[in-house]
């Protein structure tokens, strides 16, 4: 066996995603592509009081992808839109405890991205 | 075919199977000496001066054309015009051709493996004539209806690797009158090209993918229709006179050059053409058949693995998926054992929707390409399979 492919936390979320699937009382639903590679993913949130209760993804997308949807469903629960909105991208990139080359930086933002265009 | 990596710095360099040809090639030495060469001994500027130097400049310019000419089989060195690539060569007939002379009612074709190079140009020219734009399976390509006016196609498509009929289609398609336009861009660098025996109107490539610079294409346009073809660009090198209001254009391939032709990158892909030229264009198309073969066999026996356009006739590109692991993440896994692989969609969305997946792995050989390289490929992917 060789090194992991991924650093951090993307190995194993990306393998045992948590939140994946449909959320089916959804308050707020986006859907966004990465343009580099073509990837889908779909963000479903549940709000109460103003907050984030729940979020699920779905999607058909790269480990990095995956992993990092994952790991935002986590952090996003309890947070209001204008927490979510405010945070910068180094909020979900510093959490993947990983450093990603470049190329993959996209990979890792797009659940970001999606969120933030269903609280906007 | 002789080993000819020795000649490839980089390849000297980094240790790395390089199997993403079909976006870029590596360049051999005697490419960037020639350039090193031109700007130590020959630099000017071309066309508009008396002295000597830039006599040299221009000569180096007119001989790169002339080289240009003799590779792609065309009767006169006025229709071959220099381009930054295939993407600008492929705009200047959509835009300076397409767009002015097709009308409503007239119909542009593209085949469904086009590469968006082949595709955006062709839907601006539409929506600005009035023409309609359909993109159809290759075979419909044979079919042209009486309003097709332009038949626009891969040679070699990027992401199959697949060979396009081409003499057949632009048959097909001068038999009602339509213009053809052949994007090289993936046939350029691996097969013999004779733009007569072929029967096209235009006909595009770019260096950088045939061990040539970045920064120069190439468009050969038959005579009459380059008359028939505006310019993109205007500006100095490409009038007879000028008055404050208006100006007189010279004959091509000149009024389609505007401004400082990049001569340093022609001194680059003539070179590139020489060297592929020495090697016999007959043995490197020999050897991109015959990578391209054992890389499909081989990769076949992969559990797991799902090959595109499996047994067809390919060139130098195969296209690959391994079950349940996502391109980019194979793509990075190969790239762990030092293996350049392109992942994605290789800007051909409308294919991949048609293949039904966001993505392949691409794998893309060269002259400099291995029988080892291939199975340190195959190996990986097997190793990936075990490990992802």
């Amino acid at each position: 066996m060789s090194a992991p492919l991924y650093g951090g936390l993307i190995v194993e979320h990306a393998k045992n995603p948590r939140n994946r699937g449909s959320l089916p009382d959804a308050d707020l639903a986006r859907e966004g592509v990465n343009p580099l590679c073509g990837d889908r993913l779909r963000v479903e949130l549940r709000l109460r009081e103003g907050r984030v209760e729940a979020m699920r993804f779905t999607a058909e997308a790269c480990m990095v992808s995956v992993a990092a949807a994952s790991v935002l469903s986590e952090m996003v629960s309890g947070a209001t839109a204008a927490e979510v909105l405010a945070a910068p991208d180094s909020w979900l990139l510093d959490a993947l405890q990983t450093e990603l080359r470049p190329a993959r930086v996209g990979c890792a933002l797009l659940p970001l991205l999606v969120l933030r265009e269903a609280l906007r | 075919m002789r080993d000819v990596r020795a000649d490839f710095p980089l390849l000297a360099r980094r240790r790395v199977v390089y199997l993403d040809n079909a976006a870029t090639s590596q360049k051999p030495r005697h490419v960037l000496e020639a350039m090193q060469r031109y700007y130590e001994e020959s630099n000017a500027n071309v066309h508009r001066s008396v002295y000597r130097l830039a006599e040299e400049a221009g000569a180096a310019l007119d001989e790169a054309r002339e080289a240009v000419r003799r590779f792609v089989g065309a009767g006169d060195v006025r229709e071959v015009i220099f381009t930054r690539g295939t993407t600008e060569s492929i705009n200047l007939v959509a835009q300076g051709w397409a767009a002015r002379r097709l009308r409503q009612g007239d119909e542009i074709l593209v085949s469904e493996v086009e590469h968006h190079a082949n595709l955006l140009p062709w839907q601006r020219a539409a929506a600005i004539s009035g023409a309609s734009l359909r993109m159809v399976p290759v075979e419909e390509l044979l079919h042209p209806g009486p309003r097709t006016r332009l038949v626009a196609f891969s040679m070699v498509s990027n992401v199959l690797g697949t060979e396009l009929p081409a003499a057949r289609i632009a048959a097909a398609a001068r038999d009602v009158g339509a213009a053809v336009l052949i994007d090289a861009a993936q046939a350029a660098p691996h097969l013999r090209l004779d733009v007569g025996a072929l029967g096209c109107d235009f006909f595009a490539f770019s260096g950088h993918k045939m061990l040539g610079p970045t920064g120069i294409g190439v468009l050969w346009g038959r005579a009459e229709r380059l008359e028939e073809t505006e310019p993109l660009l205007l500006g100095g090198g490409i009038v007879r006179e000028v008055f404050p209001d208006r100006a007189t254009l010279l004959d091509a391939p000149a009024k389609f050059e505007a401004g400082t032709p990049p001569v340093a990158e022609a001194v680059g892909l003539r070179t590139a053409i020489d060297y592929l030229e020495a090697l016999g264009m007959a043995e490197v198309e020999q050897h991109a058949r015959g990578l391209a073969r054992s890389m499909e066999a081989r990769l076949r026996e992969v559990p797991g693995v799902t090959l595109y356009a499996p047994g067809e006739t390919r060139t130098a590109v195969l296209s690959f998926n391994l079950q349940g692991v996502h391109p980019h993440d194979l793509a990075a896994f190969l790239d762990q054992r030092d293996i350049c692989v392109r992942a994605g969609h290789h800007c051909a969305q409308p294919l991949m929707r048609k293949l039904g997946v966001a993505g392949t792995v691409r794998a893309s050989v060269q002259v400099y390409t291995s029988a080892e390289e291939i199975e340190a490929l195959a190996r990986a992917v097997e190793a990936a399979r075990a490990e992802l």
